[in-house]
């Protein structure tokens, strides 16, 4: 890479590696995050994303490679860096005794760079971002999981940031919250801010994010513009027939692989065709079925999505990848 | 001394914590429960009990010197033990710790304004027994001039002087085993755990200071000068034990507050 291209990276690691005991939660990790991205950071539970973020932040030391953030080596200029630098890592976490605006404040004071004058403003600000203006003193025991989430998002907001990593900041969230977290990523974003978002739910990454990396049993599998990653899968078509026999010969014939499609009794058999990254001319496949005999009642041609490129990436099944 | 908005917050921390306020009233509490007894069962000095106890009748700031002798061994030790324990581990525990380090907060400040508000526990604790020793003493009984130790004679406000002099003494002896709390804060990230460690060492290392066969050890013992505020009841003052104390205790912050940060610099915070 460039020095040019480097400049412009909010978080660039090389080579990063963490060994906890015999388990490599991460190993030989090179991201790169665009300054301005949103930045999709996606895995299964367990691939290292969180040991990733931590590393990334300071909390946990690597064993191998180098960080740098915002174009600083991290963790040694984690003093001069983390004020830039707004967090939210696996989950909220605040005092439960004191009020949602008293773990703020008390968040801002620990930060020797932060202005104290303009701290209650700052914290009431950050509070209205994220809709919790009237539980503010509220202390937070009495707060539901949503509304943790929010403090712990409004902890992120707490100054003018240029750097967000966000730890799978919708979890706890209802769908109206969820929204308000991806129009508030999509405001922060347009302002200039480098948005790291983590997480498991692909909808959420395909909606709010430019840019994605897929980490797999702590590697990284993938990483591009959510284009990039998009165009690299597979175009399918479905089709509706009577004749599934007969089209599944035709498919053969073109070198198409099928799948039957569970359905339900009585309705009209549906299979599935992988058209392959060099799409065939979906009129050509239909030209060939109908002259072959095959009743077409319904052809889809369906884009790659992103959910069948991550499971192509990071595997099929429930058991957790280690 | 930790400059800052961190070091006021911890403070202030502590105080909002309802935790800190019972234990300083079970504190408050144990020079009442003396001086009631004593009251109740006025009779001829019996000569046993605590040292101290049998004045408290002839002058009420015997009190508060009687209360801070009860708490030594074990009230005192406990109630820091529940506060050093927690500094870290408690952070840890709340999944707090990593929100303050990102903030950012270095971890040799963060490790320094803990301990700085845990030795204004200390300082508060002594001072809370001394308090109300001298109030409930000056409440139930007179308060007069002072017969020290050496036999002479000092006016009350003087008296009060000493009584304020002990509680520093006592709350300067318990600053070794809040560095050793801080270090064993650091190990885990359960609170209860470090707090039942530091507590069960504070026991320990009073039971080895009465085995004779230990002799070679008890200058190194923590808990050595604890009893040996009684020179402050002399006149002239013999600050020699004030001093050996002073020194005992600077060597186990330096010690431990060493570990501590060797230990805390470099360790990952997965909670």
């Amino acid at each position: 890479m460039n020095a040019t291209a480097t400049a412009k990276l909010a978080i660039q690691t090389t080579g990063l590696g963490k060994k906890f005991g015999k388990r490599q939660a991460v190993s030989n990790l090179d991201l790169a995050v665009p300054h301005g991205s949103v930045f999709g950071f996606l895995g299964p539970n367990g691939s290292g994303k969180t040991t990733t973020i931590r590393m990334l932040l300071g909390l946990v030391t690597p064993d191998s490679g180098n960080i740098s953030l915002l174009n600083k080596p991290m963790p040694k200029s984690a003093a001069s860096v983390l004020p830039r630098v707004g967090a939210l890592i696996e989950g909220p976490a605040f005092y439960p005794f004191l009020s949602g605006r008293a773990n703020l404040v008390r968040l801002d004071a620990a930060d020797r760079t932060s202005t104290s004058s303009t701290r209650s403003n700052r914290v009431e600000e950050a509070l209205e971002k994220v809709g919790l203006g009237k539980a503010s003193k509220l202390a937070v025991h009495a707060y539901s999981l949503g509304m943790k989430q929010r403090l712990g998002i409004a902890n992120a907001l707490l100054r003018e940031r240029e750097l967000l990593v966000l730890d799978e900041p919708t979890n706890g969230l209802d769908p109206q919250g969820t929204r308000e977290v991806r129009n508030l990523v999509a405001s922060l974003a347009t302002e200039g801010t480098t948005v790291f978002v983590s997480s498991h739910l692909l909808s959420e990454i395909e909606q709010m994010c430019s840019h994605v990396a897929v980490m797999s049993l702590g590697n990284l599998v993938a990483q591009g513009t959510l284009e990039e990653l998009r165009s690299t899968g597979q175009h399918r078509a479905m089709l509706r027939t009577p004749d599934p026999n007969v089209a599944i010969e035709v498919f053969a014939r073109l070198g198409l692989e099928t799948k039957p499609e569970p359905t339900h009794e009585g309705d009209c058999p549906q299979l599935r065709v992988v058209l392959g990254s060099d799409a065939q001319v979906p009129e050509r496949i239909v030209e060939e079925l109908v002259r072959a005999g095959v009743r077409v009642r319904g052809f889809v041609v369906k884009d790659p999505s992103l959910e069948e490129r991550f499971v192509a990436l990071t595997g099929e099944g429930f058991d957790l990848a280690q | 001394m930790p400059s800052s908005g961190l070091f006021l917050n911890e403070l202030a921390l502590l105080f909002r914590r309802r935790r800190t306020w019972a234990m300083l009233l079970a504190l408050g509490a144990v020079p009442v429960l003396i001086a009631v007894a004593v009251r109740l069962t006025s009779g001829p000095p019996s000569g046993r009990g605590p040292a101290f106890l049998d004045q408290i009748a002839g002058n009420g700031l015997f009190t508060a010197v009687t209360g801070l002798f009860v708490c030594i061994p074990l009230f005192l030790p406990l109630t820091v033990s529940v506060v050093a324990g927690d500094t870290i581990a408690g952070e840890a525990g709340a999944g707090t710790l990593r929100y303050l380090l990102t903030s950012p907060v270095s971890r040799a400040k963060l490790l320094a304004v803990k301990y700085a508000v845990a030795a204004v526990f200390c300082l508060s604790a002594t001072l809370m027994i001394a308090l109300s020793g001298i109030g409930i003493g000056a409440a139930l009984f007179s308060v007069g001039p002072v017969t020290l130790l050496s036999g002479s004679t000092i006016s009350a406000a003087a008296g009060v002087g000493r009584v304020g002099l002990i509680a520093l003494y006592i709350a300067l002896s318990l600053l070794g085993l809040a560095a050793l709390g801080l270090f064993i804060s650091t190990l885990t990230d359960a609170p209860v755990g470090a707090m039942a460690a530091v507590a069960v060492l504070a026991i320990v290392a009073q039971i080895l200071g009465q085995l004779p066969q230990l002799d070679w050890l008890h200058p190194w013992l923590f808990t050595n000068h604890w009893l040996d505020f009684a020179d402050l009841l002399r006149d002239p003052i013999s600050w020699s034990s004030y001093g050996q104390n002073a020194l005992l205790q600077g060597g186990y912050l330096l010690v431990f507050g060493t570990l501590a940060y060797g230990r805390f610099a470099s360790k990952g915070i997965v909670s």
